[in-house]
């Protein structure tokens, strides 16, 4: 064994010095042949047979060489080396093919690899830093009767804590944007209302201080402590290393920071970094609606369980269960019909897992597609090169070169071309892997947060889709090679015919192929674009242009209820009085906002729910003139009044549906409903509007007047034909008139939160329109190649033709109508495909049938276009043939 | 380990080499070549060419070294001289082609 070790060692040594050693052996055998031949002279021959003889003795001195050389050092890597160095010199003889291919790899496996950085930074690894995330599980509560994620209440989850075997740790985590007071102005910031084992649970250790401390997530207001991000440690605090024991205000209350994150954690909330995070016994600084951890009833908390090593989640789920149903007979009142589910983290419902899930599923498609259609065109241009090489390849055949020894030197190519794409790849996933955010504007003044993670299982999936890659680059050629014959070497080869089968069959199936990916990709392009238009122009049930969106920031400004009461009123009557406003509104929630709505379970007159159900009913807070400013019509009835105040009866409008169900159909003017414990008269009936999305089914919702159900901070909703910007100056002026410490935030039209609520549907537009040009542009390049070749190779016949009396015309028709039919048949073969394909777009279309005529006959009309455009310059070409030319050559 | 015809004589050259060096001291190739002529009294037809990838065998065993010098006629020269593992080698062979030939010896005799 150590013999072997030895002689190895010795052998690779010597590949690196193969000049040295090389010449080494000269001098040797040279003294050799040299003493050999004074031998022999002393011995009385002349100088010359002496010579001879001594060489004739000897036996082959190149032969000795090339046998001491195989056995000197390693065979196969100094061919390999050998290969490669022939492959780069080879590849840099036609840099014009070298570049289209590299080009090609590069954005395929670039695509790939980006697309595969997200998927693993948003959905399968978002959060960094925090070890064995295939451990972390989503959880929720479920209710009867209802398929959509429901949160859960603070006493279900200590219950929770307290009774799983199976995991590890139960930890909260509740996104909230928060007023962040800097001196003195406001700026809006997320940060998250977490339960005290956070930090712990997730293995996140603070830089500076602590994290929080078992017991300091209960007590109501009693533990106001903040862990801030690192980015606002930076940014606001500039580092300082004594920031422990410092004060922020936040919602208008000081909270004494206790720790600094690590710098690459942002919280556990995909598509937003947190800039601090709260114990949950501030919750009530944050959250609507009062203090809610000892209430069983109250549901507003996402969470996240660890589990045990080992432990599936449908152990933990089934254990969980168990739970559920014994806090349903432990507590029927609230929990009656309730269950609690787990969700692996890339289906996580309350973040953007959620939202960025399809747009994913479909980019990773998407980029598979680009990445055939562009290996589908480096087959065919190392096809057309392997015929140029013919020449070249059979001459080496001749030579002695062994078909292995061929082969191989093909793969090697196929493997350099292959790792410079590779290369190129990993540079434009680098660059890309943050793009994702690009596609998501701001919301709120809060940029998003989507960042890719090139980890080591992004990079081997890449490099496993780059071995497939090159394992199709290498091959086309060596089944090429494997055709050569000696004996037809030097003829020239045959000509083709235009019309012809033959070889160019292999070509025109991949160009076929190649035609009919775009073309899925292209009808995939046009659906999401009607889809977005759909969604865009759809009548959400308000209008969206005239209207105007804004808030003022009173909470750090330290406004108590009354002087905010005051200050709205004051607010509203100077809004309405200025030049070009027509009415304006306050509303606590706005409609297509982030922020959710208040929800409260309701009791109407005369309404026997199903047995088992409780039902919930969305509602928004807001102020007189609210259905005027937003343009949503009274189908009966009236809206809200100022009368409609404090002091006088409580009232509602309701919307038709909810009208339809809770009253079937009779009217609802002046029948009771029960809100929170507090009956109110139904004064109005409104239209349905859409609420949280444009995508959304009609469902019940109902209003209360603001002024009954007061909410310190609302939003303001005015209508005008003025513009954003000119009216977010005026306002400032007017809120600054009132009080010069108060922020006003972004001002937007409604139309802008109505796209602003789209961005997936855009994000996913942009990105399939973005690859499907891409694509289109790469099939109609392999077209072009495939007509140009057949049409120099089948010059001689062409020449015949025309001699014949075929006009340039008729060429010219000849040519196209091959290139087109074509096309045709990859548009068949690709319209097949994208019937069965589209309908997996599902949740990102609109109203649009996945089998839509339009955009089939759309994408049809592109790819003709396309194909024509690249069948052109061929067969202007193929008219313009000089037949003397043609056919003497 | 098989005993194809080529294995046992390049095992033979191999001993032959060692055995050369051993009692010859450092030696050029051409000199063992010369040696192993005259010893065998030209019954061995050695292909002199064969002789280098043997000794590039032997030396990257580490049995035998190899050092530039200059010859008896002042002619540059490599030469080769045995190292302490190859007179063990050559010990160990020599012993078991003695085994060897005993063996065949006997087998021959008895039948």
């Amino acid at each position: 064994m150590r013999e072997f070790c030895r002689v190895s060692m010795r052998r690779v040594a010597a590949l690196f010095r193969r000049r040295h050693l090389d010449e080494d052996l000269d001098a040797e055998l040279r003294s050799h042949v040299e003493m050999a031949a004074e031998r022999n002279m002393r011995g009385g021959m002349s100088a010359e047979d002496a010579r001879r003889e001594a060489l004739c003795s000897f036996g082959g001195v190149e032969k000795t060489k090339e046998f001491y050389r195989d056995r000197r050092g390693l065979r196969m890597i100094e061919t390999t080396l050998q290969d490669v160095r022939f492959g780069f010199r080879m590849l840099r003889r036609s840099p014009g093919f070298s570049t289209l291919v590299i080009l090609c790899l590069t954005l395929g496996i670039g695509a790939n690899a980006a697309v595969f950085s997200w998927v693993e930074g948003v959905l399968f690894r978002p959060y960094p830093l925090v070890s064995h995330q295939e451990r972390l599980l989503a959880v929720t509560g479920t209710s009867l009767g209802d398929s959509s994620p429901a949160p859960l209440s603070w006493p279900d989850f200590l219950d929770l804590q307290k009774n799983c075997k199976l995991t590890d740790s139960f930890f909260v985590s509740k996104i909230m944007g928060v007023t962040l007071g800097i001196g003195d102005r406001a700026e809006v910031v997320t940060g998250s209302i977490v339960s005290a084992n956070y930090f712990d649970a997730l293995g996140i250790r603070p830089i500076l201080g602590r994290g929080f401390e078992p017991g300091e997530d209960s007590g109501r207001n009693a533990h106001p402590v903040t862990v801030i991000s690192y980015q606002l440690w930076k940014d606001r605090f500039n580092g300082d290393p004594q920031v422990i024991g410092e004060t922020q205000r936040l919602n208008g209350v000081m909270h004494t920071i206790v720790g600094v994150a690590p710098q690459r954690f942002y919280g556990t909330f995909v598509g937003w970094a947190m800039k601090f995070w709260v114990p949950v016994s501030m919750e009530e600084i944050f959250e609507a609606g009062g203090y809610k951890l000892e209430d069983r009833g109250a549901r507003w908390i996402e969470g996240y369980v660890r589990m045990k090593p080992g432990v599936t989640r449908e152990q933990a789920q089934e254990e969980i269960s168990a739970i559920a149903k014994r806090l349903e007979a432990d507590y029927p009142a609230t929990n009656r019909g309730r269950g609690i589910k787990l969700w692996p983290l890339w289906q996580t419902p309350f973040n953007n897992a959620n939202t960025l899930l399809p747009t994913l599923g479909i980019m990773l498609a998407v980029v598979a597609f680009v990445l055939l259609i562009a290996c589908a065109n480096i087959a065919n241009l190392l096809l057309v090169r392997s015929f140029a090489r013919r020449h070249e390849m059979t001459v080496r055949f001749a030579l002695g070169c062994g078909r292995g020894r061929l082969l191989r030197q093909l793969l090697t190519e196929g493997v350099i071309l292959a790792t410079l794409g590779a290369a190129g790849g990993f540079i434009v996933a680098y660059w890309c892997r943050h793009a994702l955010v690009l596609l998501f504007p701001a919301r709120g003044g809060v940029a998003m947060y989507l960042p890719g993670e090139l980890d080591w299982r992004v990079l081997a999936l890449s490099a496993v889709v780059c071995l497939i890659a090159t394992l199709l680059l290498g091959l086309v050629p060596a089944i090429q090679a494997r055709s050569i014959n000696l004996a037809g070497a030097l003829n020239a080869e045959t000509a083709g015919v235009v019309g012809g089968h033959g070889k160019t069959w292999v070509r025109s199936g991949l160009v076929l192929v190649q035609v009919s990916l775009s073309f899925v990709l292209l009808v995939g392009t046009v659906l999401l674009l009607q889809s977005l238009q759909k969604i865009r122009t759809a009548s959400p049930g308000f209008s969206t242009r005239a209207v105007l969106n804004t808030s003022v920031d009173l909470i750090s400004a330290g406004y108590n209820a009354g002087r905010a009461r005051n200050l709205q009123n004051e607010l509203i009557d100077r809004v309405r009085a200025l030049p070009g406003v027509e009415s304006a509104a306050f509303a606590r929630t706005t409609p297509l906002g982030y922020k959710p709505y208040s929800s409260t379970p309701i009791a109407v007159d005369g309404y026997q729910p199903p047995p088992g159900e409780q039902p919930t009913v969305d509602y928004n807070e807001v102020g007189p003139e609210y259905f005027v400013t937003m343009g949503i019509p009274i189908v009966s009835g009236r809206e809200f009044a100022r009368a409609d105040d404090e002091k006088s009866a409580l009232v509602a409008v309701v919307n038709e549906t909810m009208a339809a169900q809770f009253w079937r159909g009779g009217d609802p003017i002046g029948k009771r409903v029960q809100v929170k414990g507090r009956w109110m008269r139904v004064i109005g009936v409104a239209k349905d509007a859409k609420y949280e999305s444009v995508r959304e089914l009609p469902k019940p919702f109902f209003y209360v007047p603001l002024r009954q159900n007061f909410a310190i901070q609302p939003g303001l909703n005015i209508r005008t034909s003025l513009s954003a910007r000119v009216m977010a100056a005026t306002l400032t002026r007017e809120v600054h008139a009132l009080d010069a410490n108060l922020a006003l935030y972004e001002v937007i039209t409604l139309q802008e939160q109505l796209d602003r609520s789209t961005s997936p549907q855009q994000a996913a537009v942009t990105l399939v329109g973005v690859l499907g040009g891409l694509a289109v542009l790469l099939a109609a390049i392999g077209l072009y190649g495939v007509m140009s070749y057949a049409v120099s190779q089948s010059s001689r016949e062409l020449g015949l033709r025309m001699v014949l009396g075929a006009g340039g015309s008729d060429l010219m028709r000849l040519v196209m109508l091959r290139g087109l039919a074509l096309t045709g048949g990859g548009v068949v073969l690709g319209g097949a495909v994208a019937l069965g394909l589209t309908r997996l777009m599902g949740y990102l279309l609109y109203k649009v049938s996945p089998h839509d005529p339009l955009a089939f006959g759309s994408a049809f009309v592109v790819m003709m276009i396309a194909s024509f455009a690249a069948c052109f310059l061929p067969a202007w070409r193929a008219s313009r043939t000089d037949p003397a030319r043609a056919l003497r050559g | 380990m098989p005993t194809s015809k080529a294995e046992v004589l390049q095992g033979t050259l191999d001993l032959l080499l060692l055995k050369t060096l051993d009692s010859m001291g450092p030696m050029h190739g051409f000199g063992i070549a010369l040696r192993i002529q005259q010893v065998s009294k030209d019954l061995l037809q050695l292909n002199q060419g064969t002789l280098y990838p043997a000794l590039l065998r032997l030396e990257q065993r580490g049995w035998i070294a190899s050092k530039w010098g200059v010859s008896e006629n002042n002619r540059k020269a490599k030469y080769y001289s045995l190292t302490r593992a190859g007179r063990k080698q050559l010990a160990e062979e020599a012993e078991s082609w003695d085994r060897m030939s005993a063996m065949i010896n006997r087998v021959l005799r008895t039948t």
